[in-house]
């Protein structure tokens, strides 16, 4: 690389904190014994040791929850082990009825895909323009054979926050199993699981400055789920392997580093692209709930314009950022979220998403709406699309 | 610097040659459509004795590749004869920008159908078609063949969504194995009118969903 990257796409993936990287060392090179029981040598005691105050720190920034932590490869593979094995535990037993929303992300949806394919019923419930689950079309889903619900708690596009309270209250009421993917708001916004209704939660280290390749999947007490993967005893006798340890104390470093001053700077950043785009830049779209969402996200629509050619113009000057054009991803598919609240293809396109981090500056927002306005007035310019409005 | 694409293929992108629209052009045509994603227009100006392109224009709604591929269009059609400029190839113009990636082909090959669509315009305009060849089933599968299913990026043929065609009296009746309801019905059927009723024996357009 030859120039500094500005970086805006922190919901993809972020810069490992500086913090996270020292805290992390000692696991790698002093103490790298596996964690042996309370009766092993007194390094592998001492791994084991920092494997759990991980494990309780994290569990302490969901509230202290009554439940277990299971760390896991990241979001991915927690979502993976909760919407698999609980279906698993429960098949035969109870119903084969699942109920996601439309606008999961792919861990999710495509293993609500793949049980499909095994023969269960999967409900893809339809979202609003903001994207909130619609919920009487979530209650009338709901059947003596619904086992398990999974919505997310934040989307990976649009930063909408859906109202899981509420959803776990009905899940609670009906007996079913409620699996949340938090990937995009976990400690983003305060999420206090011993007042909600989520039996499983998936969580990641790699978007909050942490280490990438471990994530976790909170397990209520009482929920079972079947054992994912066969080995040795590791992880509650649920997901064998030598357990990662500097990748979990690098997770819970992650965890404490995030405050909520930094919460708000970020609100308020946010708030300053939008509003600054929306003032500099004509015929745009935010997309996502205006009130309801992470304090991170901004997603906005550039009309008459492509998202790749957006993308690549801010590559050339040095930023990144992503797009839900189907000309960006290697699927050659638009947006599944944009097109689920309701977008056409032309809002999918246009459509940018901006996800900040911890080392985004004011300055960073400033060169990139100066950028934006450059390279989408360009675009537009040889765009048969302009039509009467822009000219 | 790793960008996903060429240098000159980025040059192009960046500062694309012949950009915009030509007042009372001799030729025009708008291959793609918002609905797909990418939109190509192509005008063009001809010499009418020589029968050679004296200038050429043209306008992108689309990626990276898109508007390089037009940029480079025009500059290989211009000065060249009508009949040469037919015969440009999608693989010659990604030649000329030193190689495209292959998933881009649908993007990209829409600026060449821009190219042949403005020519075949003007010589429809110019009563230049010389053989009156009769409308058959596979002149209009070969048509649709350019009407992009919205859904999956690629064309209504491809993705089968055509379940029948009927050609009688100056009439097609085109079949799509889409619901009357469905978001993109009226998208597809306007392209599909677009594409069928300029050919010259043809008076009437039907297209039917029953998905």
């Amino acid at each position: 690389m030859e120039k500094e990257t500005i970086y805006f796409d922190n919901a993809a993936s972020t810069r490992m904190d500086e913090r996270v990287l020292s805290a992390m060392k000692p696991y790698l090179f002093d103490v790298y014994a596996v964690a042996t029981s309370e009766f092993g040598y007194s390094l592998g005691i001492e791994a084991r040791e920092a494997l759990d105050d991980a494990r309780e720190n994290i569990l302490s920034a969901l509230g202290n929850p009554a439940g277990k932590l299971i760390f896991t490869s990241g979001s991915t593979e927690s979502s993976n082990i909760a919407i698999k094995g609980v279906v698993k535990k429960l098949s035969g037993k109870k119903g084969n009825h699942v109920i996601v929303s439309k606008i999961e992300d792919f861990p999710v949806l495509n293993s609500a895909k793949s049980l499909e394919r095994e023969g269960f019923k999967v409900t893809y419930l339809d979202v609003d323009k903001y994207g909130l689950v619609d919920m009487d079309q979530f209650k009338d889903s709901i059947s003596k054979e619904t086992i398990l619900v999974s919505i997310q708690h934040a989307n990976q596009e649009i930063g909408t926050i859906q109202d899981i309270k509420t959803i776990g209250e009905i899940c609670r009421k009906n007996n079913i199993v409620f699996h949340s993917d938090a990937t995009h708001s976990f400690m983003r916004v305060p999420m206090d699981l011993s007042k909600l209704g989520v039996d499983l939660l998936t969580i990641s280290a790699h978007t909050i400055h942490g280490p990438k390749g471990i994530g976790a999947l909170f397990l209520r007490e009482g929920v079972s789920i079947a054992k994912w993967i066969d080995g040795g005893f590791q992880e509650f006798d649920l997901r064998a392997g030598v357990e990662n340890i500097p990748g979990a104390v690098g997770f819970a470093k992650a965890v404490e580093l995030v405050t909520e001053e930094e919460n708000e700077r970020l609100g308020n950043l946010r708030d300053y692209l939008i509003e600054k785009v929306q003032n500099e830049i004509p015929y745009v779209t935010p997309n996502g709930h205006p009130e309801k969402r992470v304090p991170h996200n901004a997603n906005i629509t550039f009309h008459y314009v492509e998202g790749e050619s957006i993308t690549l113009h801010l590559d050339m000057k040095g930023f990144s950022v992503s797009t839900g054009s189907a000309c960006f991803s290697k699927s050659l598919e638009a947006s599944h979220v944009i097109l689920g609240i309701g977008g056409d293809h032309e809002r999918a396109h246009g459509s940018v998403r901006f996800t900040l981090g911890r080392f985004n500056k004011k300055e960073d927002v400033d060169g990139i709406v100066k950028a934006l306005k450059e390279i989408v007035s360009q675009l537009r310019a040889i765009s048969p699309l302009k039509g009467e409005k822009v000219r | 610097m790793n960008f996903p694409y060429n240098e000159k293929v980025l040059e192009h992108f960046k500062n694309p040659r012949n950009v915009g629209s030509i007042e009372d052009p001799d030729g025009k045509s708008t291959e793609g459509s918002p609905a797909c994603g990418d939109m190509v227009s192509v005008y063009i100006k001809v010499e009418e004795d020589a029968k050679r392109i004296k200038d050429i224009k043209f306008e992108s709604y689309g990626c990276a590749s898109n508007i390089a591929t037009g940029s480079i269009i025009t500059e290989l059609a211009k000065g060249k004869t009508l009949d040469e400029a037919k015969n440009i190839s999608w693989q010659e113009a990604s030649d000329a920008l030193g190689g495209l990636p292959k998933i881009k082909t649908h993007c990209s090959v829409l600026a060449v159908d821009g190219l042949r669509a403005a020519i075949r315009n003007y010589e429809e305009k110019h009563g230049l078609i010389k053989e009156r060849i009769s409308t058959t089933k596979e002149i209009v599968l070969k048509r649709l063949r350019h009407v992009m299913n919205p859904l999956a990026g690629l064309d209504l043929v491809r993705t089968n969504l055509i379940t029948g065609i009927k050609v009688e009296n100056g009439i097609v009746e085109v079949t799509v194995d889409l619901p009357e309801g469905h978001q993109f019905a009226n998208n597809i059927r306007e392209e599909i009118m677009e594409k069928i009723e300029s050919l010259w024996d043809i008076n009437k357009v039907i297209v039917n969903f029953n998905g």
